[in-house]
């Protein structure tokens, strides 16, 4: 097997050398009953041509990568500078182990330190960490941590936070005496509603609200964080498109305690949904609290500087059941990734890449809006992503839309609210010409 | 070899306590510190914080470490060292001095006579590196 | 040093590299965007000022392209690497990350489907899910999978939560209060009772016999109070240990009343040779950053796949990828699951380069994977047995640990000879875990190292060894060789400085 280094004969002879006869006698620790004797089941070994002539068949059977794209809620096709993947290509980047051991390792901890750095500049928060797996679990830690800084045990959530990360909560906090409390959103403006306000009480430990929301909307964080704030709770802000932070009003400038982001806008492939990146981000009082792992600058003797991993005391290999999460690996190289992708895009890049969002987003609603049977849901101020309301069930002609004219307009809301048929999620980016835009339009306007 | 003052009465945990009438002053001895390595940070309690008789009121932390510290004798939190938030090594070099944690209101004064000596602790320590 | 050799100027830029910010200048551009191709309007129309960014992104970097490749090339090669050579991680399974999962992994039709396309559209990714699943049953002996978890802390969070959940419908309302400790080995790794405590479960530690095996005696005493939801083992343990009781142990726990939890992390020493399900556990995660390759990218990402048996099939998490005839769907229909545990299906990516690792290696190319995994790691024990004590008799399998007893007597401890070897160009071992052993070095070279590279290994080890007793201060204060010393962690941890600000003195010296 070319991956093993040792050809048989080599082996052979280092088994005699410790004294055994066959690679069986390795395994004499092992009762005999609990011996598999026989081949596993899996498939024969197939060589590099085989295997790559599988995968290209296999891919081939997936149809959405070949036809303009108009699917966000949650994961966003933007255009991935060519140097990203260079970059986390190097082996002495994506081979490399966690840096436990920093002098061989400042390579991982200063991009990692970069990391922490971008994602305070652009949440406006005070102390990120090195990352979390994704967004939606970035979301449930929040709200476990918000409990442990507040120890209260009510959350409370409008319904326009993201279907999937409201379920992940539920899961991560079942067991943690949280109450998590889910409250309808204002279906005019598709933004926060009064009731959030009204359940706010002495018992909550926190209010998450997403920004722009799962309907697009962006959100008025300001008065939320004053309101939460008032009865001693934190305002948890959650950002599934984290391009967005390029345009809008940092959540940490609104008064967030704990910023939670989905990364993958930053220079990461779609892939069927993973790996992605998740951002934490916290005020400086909560440094203590955060979870996950934390870079910091350092010094050696001769006073060079260095980056190291610090504040390890919160963490599961220490303070084990006691820990601020239990997480460890985390998604080092996708953190790479992002990094890479915002200094390559840089102060002005960011800022062009979500004003290009906006203003194709804005076009796409406009013209969209003009066509007979079909109207815009909500009323609030979006980024890139909006609701379309037609007159028919969505997922029949947006399927027609992709079989016939390679264009994957949109995402049914059926998917997430049965009792919404006939509205769709549409989100443009920077890389929807004008021509994938005209044509959606026309292609909807024929349906 | 570590410094175990006379004048102290000590714990099995490793705190030791100053008595001055009702007030215990409370710290971890050198032998802690010594195991705990260069201390980073040192979680107190806030004055007015009531505890019972061991019972865990704060933590110390070295880089690769953390232990709780239990209150010898119970009592009520008159006061802590402030001055830990910035210089926690201070509990590594002056643990009996500098590097005090809390001083506690005592609720039974007469606890203290269930704490080791000086020389019984020095004897449990010794014990316990064999 | 030779007096003709060149002495290397240590301010070279290439040696130096600050932070990005610190080369960041005014007016540098790294991107271009095509022009906008669409009408116009001005901003506030769109979205009210107060809603917007007034910072004009203040001090993020400005950088040209060129600027952000020697940034990075240059901090690369600060960095160790599988690809320079061996990690004897012990607990880790550090093996050769293959271009070939790589390249999989980036093919147009995977790289660019978003999670959201239509189940129709998006066969061909659920059909590699659904066929990692059956290799990942067929390997476990576990026949149901999922492959959502992150990894494997996230694993066993899921698996947890799965036992929990099994245990509140078997035994009724009552167990909730009944049911509520977990048991978990002294030598444990520190997610183990981490997770446990997410499921809500007080953990109790099993303790360790002088042979580095559980003590069942112990665990049977444990197990009477009739309060134990489950046992949490890793099979290899931590040690390095097969434990040969496993069938025993997992008997103890059952007719207690509970369920076996297995740490899948040391599963490099059985993939072909033995399956957790026919031990007798109910449900295990796996690490696909280590038995199977994908690579640790300087901390994930990892997947950590839950599989279990039939009856705790219900409670794995949504959705599952199932079969229908001929077609894949994504199925949530199981009113038991625990839930979701992430947005999506789980790092797809990483699922890809595992199943490429299952069909490059074939079935018996897993297995000889596995013996010379175990052979490497025995060969290393048997090269360092007479300079460094070994704490237990027993034949380890793919890892070995021994403790710095020996050397300790002369002042130099596990962490010095950690640093002093990568003077000798070697990653260090696994240092100080598990925590039952003094000044514990856990070695585990997986079968990705060759004999001469072992060999290189165990003379490293050995000179260390004498260093330590005839020139000691030669090892307390390595590393000499790498770019920076060892760094003052306890004052970085006093004053954490966690991210660059303007204006901070930048000390690149």
């Amino acid at each position: 097997m070319r991956y093993i280094p040792n050809s048989p004969e080599e082996r052979a002879e280092m088994l005699s050398s410790i004294g055994l006869n066959t690679s069986e006698d390795l395994f004499s620790s092992i009762p005999t009953d609990l011996l598999l004797n026989r081949p596993l089941k899996t498939p024969p070994a197939l060589s590099e041509i085989e295997l790559l002539f599988r995968f290209e068949q296999l891919s081939r059977r997936n149809a959405g990568p070949d036809r303009s794209s108009f699917l966000g809620g949650g994961a966003y096709s933007h255009y991935i500078p060519t140097i990203v993947d260079h970059v986390i290509s190097r082996s002495e980047f994506f081979t490399a182990y966690t840096p436990y051991q920093p002098e061989i390792s400042q390579g991982t901890l200063q991009a990692i330190f970069e990391f922490q750095t971008l994602v305070c500049q652009l949440t406006g928060m005070e102390v990120a960490n090195a990352s979390m797996y994704d967004g939606s679990t970035a979301l449930a830690e929040a709200v476990l941590m918000a409990e442990r800084v507040t120890k209260r045990s009510k959350v409370i959530a409008p319904l326009s936070v993201h279907p999937q990360y409201l379920e992940v909560v539920k899961t991560y906090v079942q067991h943690a005496g949280i109450e998590l409390e889910l409250v309808d959103f204002d279906e005019q403006s598709g933004q926060v509603g009064k009731t959030i306000f009204s359940k706010l009480d002495d018992q909550t430990a926190a209010i998450v609200v997403q920004s722009p929301n799962f309907f697009g909307c962006i959100e008025e964080l300001t008065a939320v964080a004053e309101a939460a704030h008032a009865r001693g709770a934190l305002l948890i802000v959650v950002v599934t498109e984290a391009i967005s932070l390029g345009l809008l009003k940092s959540p940490g400038t609104c008064g967030a305690d704990i910023v939670v982001a989905e990364g993958q806008s930053f220079g990461v492939p779609l892939s069927f949904g993973g790996p992605y990146v998740g951002l934490f981000a916290v005020r400086e009082k909560y440094a203590r609290q955060i979870p996950g792992r934390l870079v910091g600058e350092a010094f050696d003797k001769q006073g060079r500087r260095g980056f190291v991993l610090t504040l390890a005391t919160r963490e599961q290999h220490i303070r084990r059941e006691k820990a601020t999460s239990n997480i460890c690996t985390n998604e080092g190289l996708i953190a790479l990734a992002a990094t890479v992708y915002l200094e390559t895009l840089g102060r002005r890049g960011i800022q062009e890449v979500a004003q290009h969002c906006a203003q194709k987003a804005a076009y796409t609603a406009r013209r969209i809006s003009q066509v007979d049977g079909y109207s815009l849901r909500f009323s609030g101020p979006r980024f890139n992503e909006f609701v379309v309301r037609g007159s028919k069930p969505a997922a029949e002609h947006l399927r027609k839309l992709a079989l016939e004219r390679g264009i994957d307009g949109g995402i049914p809301l059926s998917r997430f609210y049965p009792d919404s048929p006939k509205d769709f999620l549409v989100c443009v980016t920077e890389t929807n010409t004008r021509e994938q835009i005209d044509a959606l339009v026309d292609g909807l306007s024929n349906y | 070899m570590a410094n175990v003052p006379e004048d102290l009465h000590y714990s099995k945990d490793h705190e030791w306590v100053r008595v001055n009438g009702n007030i215990a002053t409370i710290g971890i001895t050198d032998y802690a510190q010594n195991s705990l390595g260069d201390v980073v940070y040192v979680e107190l309690p806030k004055p007015g914080d009531e505890f019972a008789n061991n019972e865990s009121f704060g933590s110390v932390e070295s880089v690769k470490a953390v232990s709780e510290v239990f209150t010898p004798v119970a009592g009520k939190v008159e006061s802590i060292n402030e001055q830990l938030n910035d210089s926690p090594e201070n509990v590594n070099s002056d643990p009996y001095g500098e590097g005090w944690m809390i001083r506690l209101r005592m609720k039974n004064p007469g606890e203290v006579d269930s704490l080791l000596t000086a020389a019984e602790y020095e004897d449990f320590t010794k014990a316990e590196t064999e | 040093m030779d007096s003709t050799s060149i002495t290397k100027v240590t301010a070279h830029p290439s040696q130096n590299e600050q932070l990005i910010f610190e080369r960041s200048q005014t007016g540098r551009l790294g991107y271009r965007l095509p022009p906008i191709d669409v009408e116009v309007t001005p901003l506030d129309d769109l979205i009210p000022a107060t809603l917007r960014r007034d910072d004009d992104l203040e001090g993020m970097p400005e950088v040209s392209e060129v600027d952000v490749i020697r940034h990075f090339v240059r901090m690369s090669t600060w960095n160790y690497s599988i690809d320079l050579g061996m990690y004897p991680l012990g607990s880790c399974t550090m093996k050769y990350n293959s271009r070939l999962n790589e390249k999989v992994a980036r093919i147009s039709g995977f790289a660019n489907l978003h999670p959201l396309a239509e189940v129709k559209d998006s066969q061909g990714a659920l059909q590699v899910i659904f066929e990692l699943q059956e290799c990942l049953a067929e390997i476990t002996g576990l026949t149901a999978v999922a492959l959502q978890p992150a990894a494997g802390a996230h694993g066993e969070m899921t698996g947890i939560m799965m036992i929990r959940a099994f245990l509140d419908q078997r035994d009724g309302n009552g167990s909730s209060s009944k049911r509520r400790t977990m048991l978990i080995p002294d030598s444990a790794h520190g997610t183990n009772p981490a997770s446990a405590h997410l499921s809500g479960f007080a953990v109790k530690t099993i303790r360790t016999t002088a042979d580095g095996l559980t003590d069942l005696e112990h665990l049977r005493e444990l197990c009477a109070h009739g309060d134990v939801a489950g046992l949490m083992l890793t099979n290899p343990n931590t040690l390095g240990l097969f434990e040969s009781n496993i069938k025993e142990i997992c008997q103890i726990v059952h007719e207690a009343g509970g369920l076996v939890y297995m740490d899948g992390a040391n599963m490099n020493a059985l993939v072909g040779v033995a399956r957790p399900g026919d031990m007798g556990v109910d449900v295990i995660h796996l690490n696909l950053h280590k038995t199977f390759s994908t690579p640790h990218g300087g901390g994930g990402p990892g997947a950590g796949p839950v599989c279990c048996r039939r009856e705790l099939e219900p409670f794995l998490p949504v959705p599952r990828v199932v079969k229908d005839g001929a077609d894949y769907k994504l199925e949530s229909d199981f009113p038991h699951s625990i839930g979701r545990v992430k947005a999506f299906y789980g790092n797809y990516g990483m699922m890809l380069r595992a199943h490429a690792y299952v069909l490059t290696h074939g079935f018996d190319g897993l297995r000889e994977a596995t013996e010379a995994a175990v052979l490497n790691a025995r060969y290393i024990a048997h090269g360092l047995n007479s300079d460094y004590e070994k704490p237990f008799r027993g034949a380890p399998m793919h890892e070995v640990v021994f403790t710095d007893k020996r050397q300790s007597r002369k002042g130099v401890h596990t962490l010095d000879i950690a640093k002093r070897l990568i003077d000798y160009g070697f990653h260090p071992m696994t240092i100080y875990f598990p925590l039952i052993v003094q000044g514990a070095m856990l070695i585990e070279p997986t079968e990705s190292v060759g004999r001469q590279e072992l060999d290189q290994f165990i003379s490293a080890m050995r000179a260390i060894a004498r260093e330590a007793l005839e020139d000691p201060e030669l090892v307390l204060n390595a590393p000499h060789s790498t770019r920076i010393g060892r760094l003052d962690e306890a004052a970085a941890a006093r004053k954490p400085v966690l991210r660059w600000r303007p204006h901070a003195k930048a000390d690149a010296a």
